[in-house]
């Protein structure tokens, strides 16, 4: 209320200062801040990612099914979630707090579902035989190139560092959301918008991992299709 | 009040909507074109620019950023885009120690073709 009487005091020009120049709560601003630090920390972890990559041999092993069929039902959620979370924030800047609630919670679902499906699929990369420090023994041969060179086995820590992180950050969000909805009549509208922000940062990242560490890697030439069951 | 509100918090549901439909469609020409065979930078040049036009989507739209001051954008978006930029000075390393580790790629071992002599 303060915040928008204040923003009163000043003309619709954009640089002219004064004690309210961005027109966002501190709070708001500091979960703008934040998100840019992280953006930074994805950002260097893909672009090591990305110079392990283009200075080995780097094996691109996911076939359609699991790997790709489950990433993409993954990214589908994470969408899903994203829109059902705006909807929330929309409903509460109208002060329907209880519906406010009820998409917060949808959100909350989609994310969770998330977490599930790829730990399923980290499962059976696991059971295949990939580590942060080793490759399955199938993989290892199948992309061994012509002159002996094996693939490296960076692959896992790469795969499992940024995917790691990445469900890290849903898995707190989760529990942030879960602590938005339960306290949902208490808050303010721009401290639900800020829970927003956060949620739709991870569906943000999720944008650059899905296709440089999953399509990137699809097994193209059926190397590994002799290993499939 | 309200209109404040209003303000606050601008874009219908319906413009939500059709932003989650255009995310999805292109997550599926992404997801397609892991199943084209193309070289592997023009690859990655494609996947990209779709994860860019995504991530300004969702930024613009769901993040809002779209709605908030000018101040606000020019504050966080280009020191951002600097920072990363800024981390592909290490490629050239990569791209040298990829030198060093595969040279013998460059020159194949494969048996001189047979020259016909008369």
């Amino acid at each position: 209320m303060s915040t928008e009487a204040q923003a009163g005091h000043f003309p619709a020009v954009d640089w002219n200062g004064g004690a309210f120049p961005y027109r966002v709560g501190h709070r708001k601003l500091g979960m703008w801040l934040f998100i840019i630090s992280d953006s930074l920390t994805f950002s260097a972890l893909l672009m090591g990612y990305a110079y392990l990559r283009a200075s080995n041999n780097w094996p691109t092993p996911f076939p359609f099914y699991p790997s790709i069929v489950f990433s993409s039902v993954m990214t589908f959620c994470l969408l899903s979630s994203s829109l059902t979370m705006v909807f929330g924030v929309s409903a509460s800047s109208k002060g329907d707090k209880a519906k406010a609630r009820k998409w917060i919670l949808a959100t909350i679902f989609f994310g969770v579902a998330f977490i599930v499906l790829h730990l399923i699929e980290w499962r059976h990369l696991l059971g295949e035989g990939l580590t942060p420090f080793y490759l399955p023994k199938e993989w290892a041969e199948a992309f061994t190139l012509t002159d002996g060179t094996p693939p490296t086995s960076l692959f896992g820590a790469t795969f499992f560092a940024i995917t790691g992180l990445h469900m890290f950050h849903v898995a707190t969000g989760a529990i942030y959301l879960l602590v938005v909805a339960a306290r949902v009549k208490k808050l303010k509208h721009e401290d639900i918008e800020i829970s927003g922000l956060y949620w739709h940062f991870v569906d943000l990242v999720w944008m650059f991992v899905f296709p440089l560490i999953y399509i990137m890697s699809v097994d193209m030439h059926g190397a590994l299709a002799h290993v499939a069951k | 009040m309200s209109a404040h509100a209003d303000e606050h918090f601008a874009g219908s549901n319906k413009l939500f909507t059709s932003i989650w439909v255009v995310l999805v469609v292109l997550t599926l020409i992404e997801i397609l074109l892991a199943y084209k065979t193309m070289p592997i930078h023009i690859m990655l040049t494609i996947l990209l620019g779709l994860s860019i036009i995504k991530a300004a989507l969702i930024v613009a739209y769901f993040m809002h950023l779209k709605f908030e001051r000018l101040s606000l954008i020019v504050t966080l978006v280009p020191m951002l885009v600097i920072c990363i930029c800024l981390l592909m000075v290490f490629f050239p390393d990569s791209f040298r120690s990829s030198g060093l580790r595969y040279k013998f790629q460059e020159a194949p071992p494969v048996a001189p073709a047979p020259v016909e002599e008369p």
